[in-house]
């Protein structure tokens, strides 16, 4: 009884209180619940409680065969739905050495890339908006649009997409593609000089971004802070560089550094890395080859016994799949290393002795997504 | 530079940033170039999805109505989630073979999430998406469908 009356109570100095910022906040993007510690309007400490919308998604996975998993994947960071797919493929492949056609991997490529400009749109509109540039929401998702309207033709879906499957894809794509990609391309190109117009050198917004929420490199490593958000503190952790996938060892493309890492550094590492996207995307859109959509796959796909892991580089970060087969025809335990939950780590260390209102700053620049932290 | 010089530079390059912002958003205000939202409700008549689009699963039926499936379950032990529910009947043909037809096959639209593995896996591709989108009912009892219509057969070369 006597352990149950001595709880720990949180130690909590004079002058200062507790706020709940969500999980009902519209700066959190979802429901996450973060206990801030404040003494008048400054962070002292935070604390994050996650679990809102955790689905067990990982023990869902020990029931589901292998192509069952790639539609549970899309529902953890579903801005990147593609590139969470394609980690569970690449796994699959890689345990069973199955060599995907040429054709697919450029596709996949394409697709991924496409995906991360998307995620990153959506980014740039909601950080706009939370420091309360209303313009950029309508604008990013004007030209986001674009993207999913290509994602739409090909296979029908424009969130959640479940297109690729172990071996390959679950359908060819439309042959309108290529032809739409490079639209969007032009079309983008022009676009992104107006994102620079509008927020990046705006003054009231380099006012709120510059200097606040250093992450400083050493933090970053330590914490596992990967992405654009690592990036941002000159950590070079791109996985397309360290361990390339598909085509990326093929194409040429700039892993996108800055060494100030405050938040403006992470947002400019988000907004250069959309022009690179854009490069790695011409490079591969005209010379796709022809050829079959998906290498023969036998319909019930079993991995050999053992332990497997693969990661990708999430528009977030690295996402990594570790696997335990028995041999049956599904795993054992999926564990998903997904970006924003390590991410989220670092937001205590950052924003203290920021104000409350720099917490809503920090907090969009780290580009977290909730259903990726839970899953 | 004195901070007094600096205080000024300062409010000059930051009115100067902002009307650069504005000369964007003015831009668009006068010549949209390309209007981008859609009058929804009432442009239902023209509006078109994309012939890929997701929208509900169906079991296509030729003029006689007669569809091809056979009744195999493949598509509901696919399904991650068990929107498909599969009751099939055994007949007794006239030669005294046994053959298993279809008697419903359920779908419930409430539980799907979209993966295509059905349409995918089905062996003898009886299933397809439609182009609705407008599911929204008052009742949920609604959205579970039995796909193949009354009376329908199946197309007589499919095994
Ligand atoms: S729809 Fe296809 S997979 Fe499903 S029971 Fe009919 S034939 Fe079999
Ligand atoms: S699309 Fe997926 S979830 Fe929906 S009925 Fe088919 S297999 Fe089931």
């Amino acid at each position: 009884m006597k352990e149950i009356i001595n709880l720990p109570v949180q130690s909590i100095e004079e002058e200062e209180y507790h706020i709940n910022m969500g999980p009902q906040h519209p700066s959190t993007h979802g429901v996450l619940r973060l206990v801030v510690t404040l003494q008048g309007e400054i962070v002292k400490k935070l604390q994050p409680h996650c679990g809102y919308i955790h689905r067990g998604i990982e023990k869902m996975c020990e029931k589901d065969t292998y192509q069952q998993i790639i539609h549970l994947t899309d529902r953890m960071d579903y801005l990147s739905a593609h590139i969470n797919n394609h980690a569970v493929c690449l796994l699959v492949e890689g345990a069973l050495e199955v060599e995907v056609p040429e054709r697919v991997k450029y596709i996949r490529t394409i697709l991924d890339e496409l995906n991360r400009i998307a995620s990153h749109q959506l980014w740039w509109s909601s950080f706009g908006m939370d420091l309360g540039g209303l313009t950029c929401f309508f604008y990013g998702l004007r030209d986001r649009e674009h993207i999913l309207d290509i994602f739409e033709e090909s296979f029908g879906s424009r969130l959640l997409h479940s297109y690729y499957t172990p071996g390959g894809l679950m359908r060819d794509v439309h042959p309108n593609f290529q032809k739409r990609v490079k639209d969007f391309l032009k079309y983008n190109r022009k676009k992104i000089k107006d994102y620079d117009r509008i927020l990046s050198g705006n003054v009231i917004f380099l006012e709120r971004s510059k200097g606040v929420g250093v992450l400083s490199k050493e933090l970053a490593i330590n914490y596992g802070v990967t992405g654009p958000s690592g990036r941002g503190s000159g950590w070079a952790c791109d996985i397309r560089k360290k361990h390339p996938y598909a085509m990326y060892d093929k194409v040429e493309f700039r892993e996108v550094l800055r060494h100030e890492g405050d938040t403006y550094s992470r947002y400019m590492v988000r907004i250069d890395e959309m022009r690179e996207s854009m490069n790695i995307i011409e490079q591969l859109i005209d010379n796709i080859p022809e050829g079959d959509f998906s290498a023969k796959m036998k319909p019930i796909i079993r991995l050999p016994e053992g332990e497997y892991y693969q990661c990708v580089e999430s528009a977030r970060g690295e996402l990594g799949i570790y696997c335990i087969s028995d041999g049956n025809k599904n795993p054992v335990r999926m564990k998903f290393r997904t970006p924003s939950f390590v991410n989220l780590g670092v937001l205590d260390k950052i924003s203290r002795e920021m104000k409350i209102a720099d917490l809503v700053a920090i907090g969009a620049s780290l580009d977290l997504v909730i259903p990726d932290i839970d899953r | 530079m004195n901070s007094f010089t600096k205080y000024f530079t300062d409010i000059f390059w930051g009115f100067r940033s902002l009307l650069i912002g504005m000369s964007v958003t003015g831009r668009y205000f006068f010549s949209p170039g390309q209007i981008v939202t859609q009058q929804y409700p009432e442009n239902r008549k023209k509006l078109k999805m994309f012939e890929r689009f997701k929208g509900d699963l169906i079991m296509p039926h030729d003029e006689h109505n007669q569809h091809r499936c056979t009744g195999c379950g493949i598509c509901e032990t696919n399904c991650p989630n068990g929107s498909i529910e599969v009751i099939s009947d055994r007949i007794e043909l006239p030669d005294g073979k046994k053959k298993r037809i279809i008697d419903k096959h359920i779908y419930h639209l409430s539980m799907c999430t979209f993966c295509s593995l059905c349409v995918k896996t089905c062996p003898s591709e009886a299933l397809d998406w439609d182009q609705t989108f407008e599911h929204a009912v008052f009742d949920r009892t609604k959205l579970t469908k039995i796909l193949n219509k009354p009376g329908s057969s199946i197309i007589k070369d499919i095994e």
